[in-house]
């Protein structure tokens, strides 16, 4: 338990997606102009990434591994789907994108006109297939903790999206230089927000 | 002061509209109300008028920080004393002599900080064509009062133009910026130049060059020895109170600044909600530090955090700063305890940040806006709902 507790508050803060390996940047660049839509857009994350990481662990386990097969029996002890990851773990994510999709249609067509292509654009985000991979490379132990760390990404990419679209929101009072109106403010505020979660940095739980 | 009015509205012509000089209106604009309370008065809209403009309460902070750094001053004369003892230094211990030590190491950066500072201030305000902002005036006072004594004098001009142009100009000038100035300046010192910001030996003049010190001398600051464990060589709390022990220029005497807390506080500059709830934060989270207490930083009374390191100088003067914090009231208390929990967090659970209020700050710095959007959220729900019953 105190485990999983450290795992997450690992995988939020001191890992963050976007801070840490400015992993699912373009989403987090162009939705990021009101603290509602982002918000909306960072469940749809959370809510992914939860549900793809453990899927993407059982599969890469009990499929794909080297040796993962040997539930069959002895004879497919050698066999390594290892090639086939990147383009299982896309099609979990995407049929779990449409998903979601479905879902927020369904029950706030408002949120889902706001978010327009970039829910659909959730299914190539780097944050999302970034997780999996991170799970795969770290080689958590279990089902719990994959969840835990898919979930704690998942609020870690909320979090950087819900901070930065509530400072654009104060920047547009701002009186910018006209060159770096828009895209470019919202990098540096990026860069500046990177520095204050470097506090996290070295953290050892 | 009449000889200094004369003089000012002899040359005013040139630079209004039309004179020879009035590119450098900005310029003029920014001496002639630094010195004299302007005469503008507002020919429509509201009328209120007040004396206590941007300048003043800007200069307000500076007064309270000058208790800060008069001790500081002398503080840096006493822990160079104390490491090499008189042969070495020549110096004979008295406080004056002391005072006259520290103060000639710290001017040098503090005309660095506020040369290299307002000098872009200046020229940014020509470029733009706009006033000149009177905010650096605590910036450049706030950033050499936080570093080092020994740091090189370009890589504090190098952090104060980083720390002005990209966290402050390019929002727009004082009043715009997401993070704190100072400590940008700051924070980007210790992630650039980390050998110069941290350590045992860069608190004491003298001692990166020379490490050979009188016996029995340490340059760690308290935080240091707390994160080693070293809870034995701690300086004892009235020490620290009063401030006789190594550290970055203004922050080791809980005592000078109080002083300028009370300034603060009195003049209504600083906001006391932000301190008291910073204050309460950082130590409610060292009691629950207390309760878990798996190493020896942990079993440390609580009311040490609030005395160690920056956490003091941390709450009154930059968690405070009115651009960077939370607008709203209900806000401030949430940003305030926020900070001292986190300050509290990062010192005790990571090994690399012993100062770990100034990260804390820009953490929340970064979060304020959020805070101020959920405030105003849950207070509009709430009418709402009045409205309706």
């Amino acid at each position: 338990m105190e485990n999983l507790l450290s795992l997450f508050t690992r995988s939020v803060f001191i890992d963050n997606m976007v801070f840490a390996y400015f992993l699912g940047m373009c989403s987090y660049l162009a939705v990021s102009k009101t603290v509602k839509t982002s918000v909306g857009l960072g469940f749809a994350v959370v809510f992914v990434l939860t549900i793809t990481v453990p899927i993407n662990f059982v599969i890469e386990n009990y499929l794909l591994k080297r040796g993962a097969l040997t539930w069959l029996g002895e004879g497919f002890a050698n066999v390594d789907l290892g090639f086939l990851t990147f383009l299982v773990f896309i099609a979990v994510i995407a049929s779990m994108v449409q998903l979601v999709e479905m879902i927020i249609e369904k029950f706030s067509p408002a949120l889902y006109s706001s978010l327009g292509i970039f829910l659909p654009l959730i299914a190539v985000n780097c944050a999302i297939l970034g997780g999996s991979l991170f799970m795969k490379e770290r080689e958590y132990a279990n089902l719990a903790e994959a969840t835990v760390f898919g979930f704690g990404s998942g609020v870690g990419f909320l979090l950087a999206i819900a901070g930065i679209a509530a400072i654009r929101e104060k920047v547009r009072y701002s009186n910018v230089p006209a060159p770096l109106r828009g895209l470019g403010i919202t990098f540096i505020i990026t860069g500046l927000m990177g520095i204050a979660f470097m506090s996290f940095m070295g953290i050892k739980l | 002061m009449n000889f200094l009015r004369k003089q000012l509205d002899r040359v005013k012509p040139h630079f209004e509209k039309g004179g020879k000089l009035s590119r450098f209106h900005s310029v003029f604009d920014g001496f002639e109300t630094f010195l004299f309370v302007p005469d503008k008065v507002t020919q429509r809209g509201s009328h209120i008028r007040d004396h206590i403009d941007l300048k003043r309460s800007m200069f307000t902070v500076v007064v309270a920080l000058i208790p800060a750094l008069l001790f500081g001053a002398y503080n840096i004369g006493l822990q160079h004393y104390l490491a090499f003892g008189p042969e070495e230094t020549g110096l004979d211990g008295s406080v004056t002599s002391l005072f006259i030590f520290g103060i000639i190491k710290v001017l040098p950066m503090l005309v660095v900080s506020y040369g290299v500072g307002l000098g872009i201030e200046f020229f940014t305000a020509q470029i733009r064509g706009h006033e000149i902002n009177e905010g650096y005036l605590v910036t450049g006072m706030l950033i050499p009062l936080t570093l080092p004594i020994d740091i090189p004098l370009w890589m504090l001009g190098l952090a104060v133009a980083f720390a002005v142009i990209i966290g402050k100009e390019v929002f727009g000038g004082t009043g715009m910026n997401i993070l704190n100035p100072a400590l940008t300046a700051r924070a980007f010192l210790f992630f650039s130049y980390p050998s110069w910001m941290s350590g045992d030996l860069v608190y004491v003049h003298g001692l990166v060059d020379n490490p050979d010190v009188v016996d029995g001398f340490s340059g760690a600051t308290s935080l240091a020895l707390a994160a080693a464990h070293d809870i034995s060589s701690l300086p004892s709390a009235s020490d620290m109170i009063i401030g006789t022990i190594p550290g970055v220029v203004a922050e080791t005497s809980v005592i000078a600044i109080g002083i300028g807390a009370l300034i603060l506080l009195v003049t209504g500059v600083g906001n006391w909600k932000i301190m008291f709830s910073m204050i309460a934060g950082g130590y409610l989270m060292g009691l629950l530090m207390n309760l878990l207490a798996v190493n020896a930083f942990m079993e440390l009374p609580a009311y040490y955090h609030l005395i160690m390191g920056g956490f003091m100088f941390g709450a009154v003067f930059m968690a405070t700063d009115p651009v960077t914090a939370a607008q709203t009231e209900t806000g401030k208390w949430i940003y305030g305890l926020l900070i001292g929990i986190l300050t509290v967090l990062i010192r005790v659970l990571n090994p690399a940040f012993p100062g770990g209020v100034m990260l804390a700050i820009l953490l929340m710095n970064v979060f304020a806006p959020l805070i101020d959007h959920y405030v105003v959220e849950a207070g509009i729900k709430r009418r709402v709902k009045r409205a309706a019953a």
